[in-house]
């Protein structure tokens, strides 16, 4: 718990110097102490098994010193390793009381930082092979999918019930415009059809109020309506809405050989 | 059905599907033929689609078949569809990844002592491109949440299945090696 309270307090004191000179760096998208020390072990080839841990550790700390400069925000992280690393350090100095529990076991006091790390290189070089498998991913292409229906892929179905709701909406609407009732023009529903399947030529989709629009009487939306029920009927369009209740789109059906 | 049309009908269907379409998949597609019958045909289908020097392979993705443009036409398709390649995964997204892909089902504290530093923000990518999903909760103490790799993992990286990934011997063995 205590040294959590010491990172903060050292976080903060990173914090308020960046203040003085505006900007912050945050490293958070980038590398980690992990691989700090794995880049320094590179560099200075030095063996994995027998770290120098001083070199090494005066190296880290001046990695962090370089960071504080340049007004990078030091993680919590960055820290403990520079703990862990002088702690490290200071027990290959003290000979340590050897009990025969700790002699059988294995006391270097780097193998612990050591298997951490040979853990982090493993997971890096698996990350490359994932960068690698990304990049042949992305220079192939499959089938579109066909976007009849727009994003947001989660549709409800139209039921029956939806669609008589939505008609007496239309029929309702229709009455209030009051509009004269021009003299018997008689269209069928077979004429309606074929009107429709002309429609869907050059439209997708038209939303379920606007399909009524060009009713001149309650006879001429009843017979587009029961055309509209044949289409569906034989699969030549489908109904969704995006959500329950919402406006019904009227959608030219897939086209299946 | 004749062998023939047998396998013309499941390349047709391979090409019209969104997703790989899986082998049982076909059995409702043929429902009188044996599914040894069906396994023989599409292997031997898409043998010989992807030996002829076309345009288009079908290739074994998430346990299902897929029909593709081939890798090394990339520059021109792009040319002509005008279109700059995907963003890219991060390597912070990456690596948090394989912990996740070779760790699974894995909570995010496993996932920091394996990295050595927060992944939270990494962690967040992922759930975005849904190329992780929440597993469940660990019973332990906190039951903290459980990570590991979904479908759209597979797809993609161009998986089979997640035996498909290298062993992590074989990574280990490498860091050897570097290091």
């Amino acid at each position: 718990m205590e040294t959590s309270e010491n990172t903060e307090k050292t976080n903060q004191e990173f914090e308020s110097r960046s203040e003085v000179s505006g900007i912050t760096i945050h490293l958070d998208a980038f590398e980690g102490p992990l691989d700090l020390l794995l880049h320094l072990i590179k560099k200075e080839e030095v063996d994995i098994w027998n770290i120098p841990i001083a070199r090494i550790t005066e190296q880290y700390l001046e990695y962090l010193q370089i960071m504080k400069d340049l007004n990078i925000n030091v993680a919590g992280e960055w820290i403990m390793m520079a703990a862990t690393l002088i702690y490290i350090k200071s027990r290959m100095l003290v000979p340590q009381e050897k009990t025969e529990e700790a002699l059988a076991e294995d006391d270097d006091p780097r193998s612990e930082l050591v298997y951490q790390l040979l853990e982090h290189q493993k997971f890096k070089n698996a990350a490359e092979m994932l960068y690698t498998r990304e990049e042949v991913e992305n220079a192939i292409w499959n089938r579109p999918p066909a976007d009849i229906i727009e994003e947001g892929n989660e549709v409800v179905s139209v039921t029956l019930f939806d669609l008589l709701r939505a008609f007496n909406e239309v029929v309702k609407r229709f009455e209030s415009q009051r509009l004269m009732e021009v003299s018997q023009e008689e269209v069928t529903i077979e004429q309606k059809i074929a009107e429709v399947r002309t429609l869907f030529l050059v439209h997708n989709k038209i939303l379920f109020s606007t399909f009524f629009a060009e009713a001149r009487s309650k006879r001429h939306l009843i017979v587009i309506f029961l055309a509209l029920l044949e289409l569906v009927r034989m699969h030549e369009v489908f109904l969704y809405q995006k959500k329950a209740f919402e406006e019904i789109q009227i959608c030219k059906a897939k086209e299946t050989a | 059905m004749d062998t023939v049309e047998l396998q013309a009908i499941m390349e047709a269907v391979i090409y019209v599907a969104d997703d790989p379409v899986k082998p049982d998949q076909f059995k409702e597609v043929f429902p009188d033929e044996s599914i040894e019958t069906l396994e023989q045909a599409l292997k031997n289908m898409v043998e010989s689609f992807n030996a002829r020097p076309g345009g288009m392979m079908i290739r074994e993705v998430a346990g299902g078949f897929r029909m593709t443009t081939r890798p090394e036409h990339h520059e021109q398709i792009r040319a002509y569809l005008k279109t700059r390649p995907n963003a890219k995964l991060s390597m912070a997204a990456l690596e948090t990844l394989a912990v996740i892909a070779y760790k699974q089902p894995v909570t995010l504290a496993e996932i920091l002592a394996i990295r050595g530093k927060k992944s939270s923000t990494a962690l967040q990518t992922l759930l975005e491109r849904k190329l992780v999903a929440i597993q469940g909760r660990k019973a332990v103490v906190g039951r903290p949440i459980l990570y590991g790799t979904s479908k759209e993992f597979l797809i993609h990286f161009g998986l089979n299945n997640l035996s498909d990934l290298p062993t992590l011997e074989e990574f280990a063995q490498l860091a050897g090696e570097q290091l």
